[in-house]
């Protein structure tokens, strides 16, 4: 199963047929998520409506750092097995996961004007999120430094890994230092502790920030292999044409 | 341990033939902390609130520059491969070239920092922890940097991507050895953050020679 989908056009013929039903899935869970947060659900005690932020900013930066999770992921596979897909998948996850990133730091932003009266703190939780966005960066800088893209994609792959250490920092930087942030209240022990209204729209907007990452990396992953081909066409292209 | 004492006295006499290049590390660092009271003006107490953080960022922006030749002098002359094929594990000699970057670069950086200190008003009670955490925090730097000194290998712009690639792994490093030395300026002790800069150089210790070596052979293959 996991060697049968190595070759591309066998992936996509599977894609092919998964992606509408992704992109329904998100549309769905978007739609209702959003009613549900935007309409359905009372306003906080404390924060008023401000608090309908939560629903951008918290499953950004949960896909931030499932995102970063899933690009070491494929690099590990990418350099034990020399699966090619994996390489893709790197490769095709990096950009979405820096803009959910961006993402959950601009929200948190625009939330913390409000709450906590400045843009920006220099706690731990929102220093290690920047940390996470210049990993990003960096490795999609590293990815695109070679004229050989072989060997780019295994540098980057490299550090990739290394900038793994920052994900536990982020989840545990809120319990390990005394920050503004607010510690975990819905992924800990003895279960969530927010009221059922507000934790529904929430997940249902999780969820559906799960499926649009499948939804754009299946995209990308198409791009990248189709951008392959036209190199590989370019190359032939430019021999033929040199001899001939 | 003889291939590791090799390719270190090589490395040291390099260093030593080219001598300006390591001294030119440290004019570096002593320009770049001396741009500050310029900067921000010379009332004394400011410098001294300032003094730990701008040495330590210093001193890191420093250690960065001088990693670019780590490799890269021996990448292009082909000495790498050389140094590849000898009996001995690549991881050893990533190793020794770490050390040696260390004694040409962060040792010299230890040694001005005393003086910079001075220059920057910083209390008499922060230049013992300022060394110490200095001694415990600039081989880690030498260690991450070997790991970015070999990605770049081959590319276009290393030394531009290098900065791009390591200073957030500094980052660390540089939190906990300005925060051991703003805790003794202030009566605290600093324990706690010199266990945590001789964990994380532990840590580093073993796994970046490794992934060092790991960086190496996807250049060289």
């Amino acid at each position: 199963m996991f060697h049968r989908f190595a070759n591309p056009t066998r992936f996509l013929k599977l894609a092919d047929v998964i992606q509408p039903w992704i992109a329904g899935a998100t549309l769905v869970l978007l739609g209702a998520g959003l009613y549900f947060g935007l309409f359905a659900s009372p306003p906080d005690y404390q924060q008023g409506e401000t608090v309908r932020l939560m629903y951008i900013h918290v499953p950004s930066a949960w896909m931030a750092m499932f995102c970063y999770s899933a690009l070491a992921g494929s690099c590990a596979v990418a350099l034990i097995w020399k699966h090619p897909l994996a390489d893709l998948a790197a490769r095709a996850t990096a950009p979405i996961g820096a803009a959910f990133t961006f993402l959950a730091l601009v929200t948190g932003s625009l939330w913390g004007k409000p709450m906590w009266g400045t843009w920006w703190v220099w706690d731990a939780r929102l220093t290690s999120m920047l940390v996470l966005l210049f990993l990003y960066l960096g490795y999609i800088a590293l990815n695109n430094a070679f004229d050989d893209p072989q060997r780019g994609s295994k540098s980057s792959a490299i550090l990739a890994l290394v900038g793994f250490v920052n994900v536990p920092i982020i989840k545990f930087s809120v319990d390990w230092w005394n920050t503004l942030h607010q510690p975990a209240s819905v992924v800990k022990m003895g279960g969530p502790s927010i009221h059922a209204d507000i934790l529904l729209p929430l997940l249902l907007m999780a969820a559906a920030f799960t499926t649009y990452y499948l939804w754009v990396l299946l995209i990308r992953i198409r791009t990248e292999v189709a951008l392959g081909k036209i190199r590989a066409r370019q190359m032939q292209k430019a021999q033929t044409g040199y001899k001939g | 341990m003889t291939g590791f004492m090799l390719i270190l006295r090589r490395d040291l006499h390099l260093a030593m033939r080219q001598g300006m290049d390591s001294l030119m590390v440290v004019m570096f660092f002593v320009i770049a902390v001396v741009l500050f009271p310029f900067g921000v003006g010379p009332e004394s107490n400011i410098l001294a609130r300032i003094a730990p953080g701008v040495i330590w960022v210093a001193a890191l922006l420093a250690a960065m520059l001088s990693l670019e030749r780590l490799f890269q002098t021996d990448y292009e002359d082909g000495s790498l491969e050389l140094l590849a094929l000898q009996p001995i594990a690549l991881e050893i000699t990533v190793m020794a070239k770490v050390v040696a970057h260390w004694l040409t670069t962060g040792l010299p950086l230890i040694v001005a920092a005393p003086l910079l200190a001075v220059l920057m008003n910083l209390p008499d009670e922060g230049f013992v922890i300022l060394i110490v955490a200095l001694v415990l925090g600039t081989p880690t730097l030498s260690l991450i940097g070997a790991i970015g000194a070999a990605l770049i290998l081959g590319s276009r712009r290393g030394g531009i991507l290098l900065s791009l690639l390591v200073l957030p792994l500094y980052i660390p490093v540089l939190i906990f050895g300005v925060s051991a030395v703003d805790a003794v300026i202030s009566g605290f002790e600093a324990k706690a953050q010199l266990l945590i800069l001789g964990g994380i150089f532990f840590a580093a210790l073993p796994l970046c020679p490794w992934v060092g070596a790991a960086a190496l052979r996807q250049a060289l293959d």
